[in-house]
């Protein structure tokens, strides 16, 4: 049998950068960083004071404050980009989606801030002062059943959690199950907010971090010899995926088709990527082998490109080693140079940034790219989108654990 | 403390730590189908009601507890 076509027919998005698809779309194309000094928390005894923050979203005015109370931020942030995908591809919220509908959304550290909260009540007032919902808001799979509930979704559910790669193998696996005809239509996606004083402490005791603290819109520069380390940030992407077939009998109006997934385990070390991005390349072989396309045909990536040393080092000799002399020629940029680093929620973004340059012919820049590292000798499309007109875009995303997965869209 | 004080006060806690809306938080109002207070919830609201008026509720005691009303009249026998 086939394997049946699967398009992407709705958007929905929360972000540094916006609290809809279009304003994130603007301020992409615009080369706007959504990096700034933290507003939420007291960072005066942290190593790093700034992050990618959701600006201007306040959860109890969004959905009232008794429905609020009983999920963390990042489940707040899915329901919003949930809701507003769901619009864009003309389904009726007053519906039931029901059992042909699945749901696959992918986190880095669930409600972080949730377990956090609860061990400080726990340290303070002791066991039975714990908040009762204290489970049900960190446990990983929070947004996806919530998500879930609040909109009827009633086929099959994932929660995957391969840290920055998440979103990404949410993306992929919803692919597969629409493509195996498990379900018609998928909603898929990630989220994540697990800024918080301690996962600051955590991650900047591994160095993973830039501490730029001066200037954090200039912090996050990919692929940059000066670059020093990712940036947090925090945010929902979702995508509703279905058959073509399904798309055209609802008369949905296509983004672009999910041609190619490709997932591999460097199975090397917990933080570090392999030598040469070596799991890395085995993905993008994969997703490109899934799409039945040669490297040749990948006209825009959207790197992993977080700003650490050996990532965009590693992600370009990677790139090299699959594209070959093709590898000067593709455009590739960065959009964690404006949004800092989404985690979970990184994938999904990154599918969307993908999708909608397909769709405006369009690529985001790589922004604060102002002197490249030598080993980093591409084309990053540094500091100013270009107009390029794409049919074939791949999208990376690697994760602590080592994690790699990679997908491919199409215009058609 | 009367009972009328004692409903204040759960309306009040309702109202504040919970998010309901006030004019929904009557005597008899009931606390499932009503103000959407799941199971969930009925331990925050124990909660709250415990650290309010200083005492210590049993699950037991709270098996006939179905609306506001009953909470104020529990709490209001055990103060």
């Amino acid at each position: 049998m086939s394997k049946r076509r699967v398009v992407v027919t709705g958007l929905g998005s929360i972000n540094p950068l916006g609290n809809n698809v279009q304003d994130t779309w603007d301020n992409l194309v615009n080369g706007v960083s959504g990096i700034d000094h933290i507003t939420s928390f007291d960072t005066s005894e942290l190593p790093v004071t700034f992050a990618g923050e959701v600006k201007n979203f306040d959860a109890n005015e969004y959905m009232g404050k008794q429905h609020a109370r009983k999920l963390d931020r990042s489940g707040h942030l899915s329901i919003h980009a949930t809701e507003e995908a769901l619009k864009d591809a003309g389904l009726d919220l007053e519906e039931r989606l029901g059992s042909n509908v699945g749901i696959v959304f992918g986190t880095g550290i669930g409600g972080i801030a949730a377990t956090e909260n609860a061990v400080r009540t726990y340290d303070e007032k002791g066991p039975t002062r714990v908040n009762p919902l204290a489970i049900t808001q960190l446990m990983p799979n929070s947004s996806t059943g919530q998500v879930a509930i609040k909109f009827g979704i009633e086929g099959p559910s994932l929660t995957i959690t391969t840290a920055c790669a998440a979103s990404a193998n949410a993306v992929g696996e919803a692919k597969n199950m629409i493509e195996n005809g498990i379900v018609d239509m998928v909603v898929t996606g990630g989220t994540e907010s697990g800024t918080t004083p301690m996962t600051i402490a955590a991650f900047a005791q591994i160095r993973a971090l830039s501490t730029k603290n001066d200037s954090p819109k200039e912090a996050c520069k990919p692929f940059d010899k000066d670059r020093d380390g990712f940036v947090m940030g925090e945010g929902s992407t979702v995508l509703v995926m279905e058959s073509e077939e399904s798309a055209n009998k609802r008369g949905a109006e296509i983004y672009a088709y999910v041609t190619g997934y490709g997932a591999t385990t460097d199975a090397y070390h917990i933080t570090a990527p392999a030598e040469g991005g070596a799991g890395a390349v085995k993905a993008m072989e994969k997703a490109i082998e899934d799409a039945e396309i040669h490297s040749s045909d990948i006209d825009y990536i959207n790197a992993h490109g977080t700003s650490t040393p050996a990532n965009d080092k590693n992600e370009t000799e990677a790139i090299k080693t699959v594209l070959g002399e093709k590898a000067y020629e593709v455009v590739i940029s960065s959009t964690k140079s404006m949004t800092g680093h989404l985690l979970g929620g990184g994938g999904a973004f990154e599918s969307m940034a993908s999708i909608l340059s397909i769709k405006h012919s369009k690529v985001p820049p790589t922004i604060n790219l102002n002197d490249p590292d030598e080993e980093c000798d591409l084309n990053y499309t540094p500091n100013n989108a270009v107009d390029l007109s794409i049919n074939t875009a791949m999208s990376n995303s690697f994760g602590f654990g080592g994690h790699n997965a990679v997908l491919v869209f199409k215009k058609s | 403390m009367e009972v009328n004080e004692v409903f204040e006060k759960v309306k009040n806690l309702f109202v504040e730590e919970l998010g309901l809306d006030a004019d929904k938080v009557t005597m008899d109002a009931k606390l499932e189908e009503d103000l959407e207070i799941d199971s969930l919830g009925i331990v925050e609201v124990v909660m709250a009601f415990e650290d309010e008026f200083g005492i210590e509720i049993d699950d037991e005691e709270l098996t006939d507890v179905a609306t506001v009303g009953q909470a104020v009249n529990l709490l209001h026998s055990k103060l």
